[in-house]
């Protein structure tokens, strides 16, 4: 497979989940996209950490993406670090990890990959194509590339372009990974090191990013954990830095160093408009796609223009589009959690949209 | 507050939405603006076969629309009409919605960009029950279809039916059929440009074409 970078790649790997059954017509299989730190295992147990589902709020049977009638997919990313071919994987030219010498991949060779996955599953039509922040751009780049491989399209917290703003948090996160002295530049894997310092702290500052000033106040406050007065020293003495530490901590046991450079890489190069001259309407040209686009209003990662952005290029390419902006002070990760009016308005959008695809109720 | 204004019951709402229903060709390209729940354009949908869209300020009103199977985008028509391209719709209806924009000349100039056509409909303020209402109580008028007080009311531009044909004019539109509705949403049959319209009629509902729509011969021809 060409990569967007020139380089070419061949034995692509990749890992996938799938829930519900998929219809004799072959129509009712929907594309989950996954975020940054996201992965496979949308609505089943995390091997590595135990835990259920990223997505399992939505997917399952009677769940907005149910699981009765719908054939759910979510393949790990490529560039991932869970089962498709990533940095972490052996390269079979050098027999070592790839590390630094992994290509650098683009949003649109995530796609590219996983219409591979869609040939293979031969899967004419995704009836949707779905996902929230990263995977929200994985769903207008597949919405732009393959509109006629996606019957409809719900792109949720996310944005057509990376922004300077973005792009500056993401630098922050690598260099934290790279001043590590275990990052050894990429090639910490043959020596059996990781890290894991310098990918706490890029994960720490990621995740304050996802949530909102109002939700740390709601959930933190200036509260001390587990100790009744300040120790006047660097521990951890408010439950916000104990909350970031843990997040760090366990991100590390879950992810790969270098996958997280090459996908935020992905996610910073991203902007849909320069690769059709500059005009987003036409990255959307004669659509027959239905769009449902979602934002959230406390979210400054990918705040509502964004998505008002988006909104409007699908406005002037006479494209089917809704457009909802929830109100909630959850932040970015509010795709994440249960947001009641969310799961509303994205039900009703398939429940609507899988009758006009003639899909039994 | 008075009792008896039109459009006030379930079926008399219905009545002004068939009105516009009515001028709405079969087929066309609709924008609703200021769609509510959608009530208007899922019966155009239905019983028009249109290709329709909205607009819509309210979150509750978008999630009723899109489980319709609507098209219908979160905004208002102050804001984003702006966004849509030229004369991309053979219809640009803005119900009940004129008086609650901020810049009513403004959103009337967008419609007619947007749409090849406009239908407008608005409550008149002219009519007699809203001037005795503040002639003999000297209070701003309220009705049961428009029951706010004067200080939390999103009612913030009110005309009358003939602030709104001088608008047209100033505004160079033309209005190519005017429904003209009294009490008990009975339509009326005088002429809109007729002082008895503006007293009598409580709605109205206006189907627009901007002049420019109409060629005249280019001016060179009158250089010689």
């Amino acid at each position: 497979m060409p990569l967007d970078c020139g380089a070419m790649m061949s034995d692509i790997t990749v890992a996938y989940n799938t829930y519900g059954t998929l219809n004799e017509d072959r129509s009712n299989a929907i594309l989950v996209c996954h975020a940054l730190t996201g992965d496979q295992f949308a609505a089943s147990r995390q091997p590595l950490t135990g835990k259920d589902g990223w997505w399992n709020i939505m997917i399952g049977p009677g769940k907005v993406l149910d699981t009765n009638r719908y054939f759910i997919v979510c393949s790990n990313v490529l560039g991932g670090c869970m089962g498709t071919t990533g940095p972490k994987d052996i390269n079979p030219e050098t027999g070592k990890p790839y590390g630094l010498e992994f290509p650098i991949i683009t949003i649109g060779d995530m796609v590219r990959t996983q219409a591979l996955l869609q040939d293979y599953l031969e899967i004419p039509t995704w009836f949707s194509v779905i996902g929230g922040s990263m995977g929200g751009m994985q769903v207008l780049q597949w919405a732009s590339a393959y509109p006629e491989r996606c019957f409809s399209a719900i792109p949720i917290a996310t944005a057509a372009k990376h922004s300077a703003q973005n792009i500056a948090f993401h630098e922050v996160g690598r260099q934290a990974v790279m001043a590590d002295p275990d990052w050894l530049g990429g090639k910490y894997l043959e020596q059996d090191k990781n890290p894991r310092a310098g990918l706490a702290v890029a994960r720490m500052a990621a995740h304050v990013t996802y949530l909102s000033e109002s939700a740390l106040h709601r959930k933190f406050g200036r509260n001390l954990q587990d100790r009744d007065s300040l120790t006047y020293g660097f521990d951890a003495d408010f439950q916000v830095e104990s909350y970031l530490r843990y997040q760090g901590i366990n991100f590390v046991d879950r992810f790969d160093a270098n996958s997280y450079l090459y996908i935020t890489r992905a996610m910073d190069y991203f902007d849909l408009a320069r690769d059709h001259g500059g005009s987003l309407p036409l990255a959307f040209k004669d659509t027959k796609t239905r769009f449902c686009v979602v934002s959230f209003s406390s979210d400054w990662l990918f705040p509502t223009t964004e998505s008002k952005d988006i909104v409007r290029a699908l406005i002037a390419a006479a494209a089917n589009v809704s457009f909802v902006e929830i109100e909630t002070d959850k932040g970015h990760d509010a795709f994440l959690l249960d947001t009641p009016e969310m799961l509303q308005t994205i039900g009703g959008f398939l429940k609507s949209t899988a009758i006009s695809r003639g899909l039994s109720t | 507050m008075i009792e008896n204004t039109t459009l006030t019951r379930p079926q008399d709402i219905r009545v002004d939405l068939q009105l516009i229903a009515q001028m709405v060709e079969p087929g066309s390209r609709v924008l609703d603006v200021g769609c509510a729940d959608g009530t208007l354009l899922s019966h155009l949908v239905e019983t028009k076969q249109v290709d329709g869209r909205g607009i819509e300020l309210s979150q509750a009103g978008v999630n009723a629309c899109v489980r319709k199977g609507l098209s219908v985008v979160q905004g208002d028509a102050d804001a984003d009409l702006s966004d849509y391209p030229d004369k991309g719709f053979d219809y640009a209806i803005l119900s009940q919605t004129l008086q609650a924009t901020h810049r009513p000349k403004l959103v009337m100039e967008q419609l007619l960009r947007v749409g090849k056509k406009a239908v407008v409909s608005f409550p008149n303020f002219a009519y007699w029950r809203c001037r005795t209402y503040l002639a003999f109580k000297g209070r701003m008028p309220m009705t049961s279809s428009l029951d706010y007080a004067w200080y939390e009311t999103p009612n913030i531009h009110f005309c009358t039916l003939r602030d709104f044909t001088v608008l047209c004019e100033e505004l160079n539109i033309r209005i190519q059929q005017s429904i003209i509705v009294g009490n008990d949403g009975k339509v009326l049959s005088y002429p809109f440009t007729s002082r008895r319209a503006n007293f009598f009629a409580a709605q109205c509902v206006f189907m627009l074409e901007s002049q420019e729509n109409i060629r005249f011969p280019h001016h060179t021809s009158y250089c010689w």
